[in-house]
């Protein structure tokens, strides 16, 4: 009996085609705006998640300058004494519950190798850095504690600094320009790719903190020091050690606000992650909206229908059709139309989110409970909207229905 | 006239309208129909043969007084009951045929076995016997628009016997069709009333076709004005 409905209503659906298509748009396009938006949403969280883990697990980064206010980061402060080296060595003696402790100071610099030359990222730092970002070489070796100590003119690589210079050339042993200084490259970074905010991660040099300092910034600076925290403490119980222990060297007492800043990344991830959280769930209710126009156009259309079959109603009401049998006939009928474009919506929905995801290289992240939700919320718009229509055919007299013309 | 009562009048109204405007189609209408008769009914328009044949049908209730089908006090059933009641004992066959469009003979024909439940396999073979009892073997797959109008009723014929029902109800059934086809169709009537004992109750405007009627029953004003069996018209 119902597979017999079922096949009543497609028969129907397809002898109106083109009106049937034109109902259908309108959930097709809230169901594919729906499925869109709440794809590309989780993929973008995956890729923000991805970024923050690639910045480095449970990690603390130490800056100069006032923590973060509620206005937002605080920025560089200049009256602020900078990090320095016995800051690191106060943190390497004291710290417990860190696996690297790295400095780092970075600056934007031309580097030249034969008659190319690329601007890039060059960061000053020590052999501990790799370890405190989880940052691998695919080739070559780190530098050594004696190169760091002494500042030697070695530097590792990244992957868009190697394809800029050598394609897919091996660059180990070569000599690049980096500002007014030679320095050998002895190994290439794992690439990274770029972060959520659009930077290249792998446009990068580094080298021996003292070389840097030395050749390049022309001051004994450290912007950041880096703390990875090992695998049982997690980084919450790290920071306020970090901060005791530089409170301490720093000589800042504790009525005053520190001169520097800790900022976790593990929680920057969380709140990273619930703003596209929250983000995607926002475009998904804007879209669900259209989903509600499209269950009016089922509604209207459905109503259309009933007239214009007037007399065919009657005829089965005279027949002895049962007002259930009514009924059942145009929810069916409504349920199936909407379920039509649920599914069209689902491929055209994943299909562009498919293409989304290739553009903005974000992970495509189809959720089957998305899919399934769309097409049970679709079902469940094709019977409410039809609801109505269908009991206004089904409460027809059969005299003046068979009457009609 | 031995066979038991299927319908049953007695003193049925059915008025239209309110106060000064109010209208009796039916006023005060006594009758009785047994199993097995095929009765014509007659008249004027506006004499209220319509509403006595939907009443009949059981499509419609009367406003006072008893209808009873088969014993059943049909006229104070809900639309459900009539429903099945329409379903389990009475075919209709309409002046406009009204067959469902694009939609096959054989399908149009099983229609009502799908509000009985019936199974697919049984539901074709049923209606490929009806559409055999009225001779239209090989034009099961046809559409109505396919079929010519004498055609066309034969299907709407076969659609209101598949179910096997006590009654056939026929609203001027030769009304759309010429004077050859019109016999067609009343001799296959004629055939189907003595053959199977089908009770047939036939409005009509034609002389010639109540003719094939053993009984004629003239309306007139919401009245019955006569009511004459064959064998006495003849006499």
């Amino acid at each position: 009996m119902i597979w017999e409905t079922v096949r009543l209503s497609l028969r129907s659906i397809r002898r109106n085609i083109l009106r049937s298509f034109l109902t259908l748009l309108g959930i097709v396009i809230g169901v594919a705006a729906v499925i869109a938006m709440l794809t590309i949403g989780s993929g973008t969280t995956e890729k923000v998640k991805a970024d923050i883990s690639k910045l480095g697990s449970n990690l603390l980064v130490v800056r100069a300058g006032r923590p973060a206010g509620p206005g937002g980061p605080g920025g560089p402060d200049q009256t602020v004494r900078p990090l320095a080296e016995k800051d690191i060595a106060a943190l390497v003696a004291h710290l417990s519950g860190a696996r690297a402790i790295s400095p780092a100071a970075q600056k934007q610099v031309r580097v030249i190798f034969g008659t190319e030359s690329l601007t890039t990222g060059v960061t000053g730092t020590d052999s501990a850095y790799l370890d405190a970002r989880d940052w691998k070489l695919v080739s070559g070796r780190p530098f050594s504690d004696s190169e760091t100590r002494a500042g030697t003119g070695v530097c590792l690589i990244g992957e868009t600094v190697r394809q800029q210079f050598f394609g897919a050339g091996d660059p180990e042993g070569e000599i690049i320009r980096v500002n007014r200084t030679s320095c050998k490259i002895i190994g290439l970074l794992e690439p990274k790719g770029y972060t959520g905010f659009g930077q290249d991660q792998d446009n990068v040099v580094l080298m021996p903190l003292h070389a840097y300092q030395r050749r390049i910034a022309g001051n004994r600076d450290i912007d950041n020091i880096y703390i990875a925290a090992d695998e049982r403490t997690p980084t919450s119980e790290l920071q306020p050690r970090v901060e005791d222990i530089l409170r301490d060297t720093r000589r800042v007492t504790p009525d005053r606000d520190p001169d520097f800043a800790i900022r976790d990344m593990t929680q920057i991830a969380d709140a990273m992650t619930s703003a596209t959280t929250t983000m995607t769930g926002m475009l998904g209710a804007v879209a669900g909206v259209s989903l509600l126009v499209g269950g009016i156009g089922i509604m209207n259309i459905m109503l259309v229908s009933v007239t214009e079959r007037t007399r065919e109603i009657g005829i089965r009401l005279a027949i002895g059709a049962h007002e259930k049998h009514i009924l059942i006939q145009f929810l069916v009928e409504a349920t199936v139309l909407s379920l039509l474009g649920g599914i069209i919506g689902i491929v055209i929905g994943l299909s562009l989110a498919g293409l989304a995801s290739m553009a903005l290289t974000i992970p495509f992240a189809p959720s089957p409970a998305v899919v399934l939700l769309a097409v049970g919320f679709s079902a469940l718009i094709g019977m409410v909207f039809g609801f109505f229509p269908a009991l206004r055919g089904a409460r027809l007299d059969p005299i003046d229905a068979l009457r009609h013309e | 006239m031995s066979a038991p009562l299927l319908i049953t009048f007695d003193q049925v109204w059915k008025s239209y309208g309110e106060g000064e405007a109010r209208v009796h189609a039916l006023a005060g209408v006594d009758l009785a129909i047994r199993r097995g008769e095929f009765v014509a009914i007659m008249g004027p328009s506006g004499s209220g043969k319509s509403t006595a044949m939907n009443i009949i049908g059981c499509l419609d209730t009367p406003t006072a007084g008893t209808y009873s089908f088969m014993g059943v006090d049909a006229g104070r059933l809900d639309r459900n009951r009539r429903a099945l009641l329409r379903n389990l004992y009475v075919g209709f066959v309409f002046q406009g045929y009204n067959l469902l469009p694009r939609t096959t003979a054989a399908e149009n024909v099983e229609l009502p076995l799908i509000y009985r439940g019936v199974a697919a396999r049984e539901r074709r073979d049923l209606a490929m016997q009806a559409l055999a009892e009225v001779g239209l073997v090989g034009r099961e797959h046809h559409t109505p628009a396919e079929l010519s109008g004498g055609q066309q009723q034969r299907v709407a014929i076969a659609r209101a016997i598949v179910t096997r029902p006590t009654l056939l109800v026929a609203d001027e059934p030769t009304g759309n069709l010429d004077t050859a086809r019109t016999h067609e169709i009343m001799e296959l009537l004629a055939r189907l009333n003595t053959g199977l004992g089908l009770s047939i109750v036939m409005v009509t405007h034609e002389a010639d076709v109540a003719d094939y009627a053993g009984r004629t029953i003239r309306f007139l004003d919401g009245h019955v004005a006569s009511d004459t069996l064959k064998a006495e018209a003849a006499a």
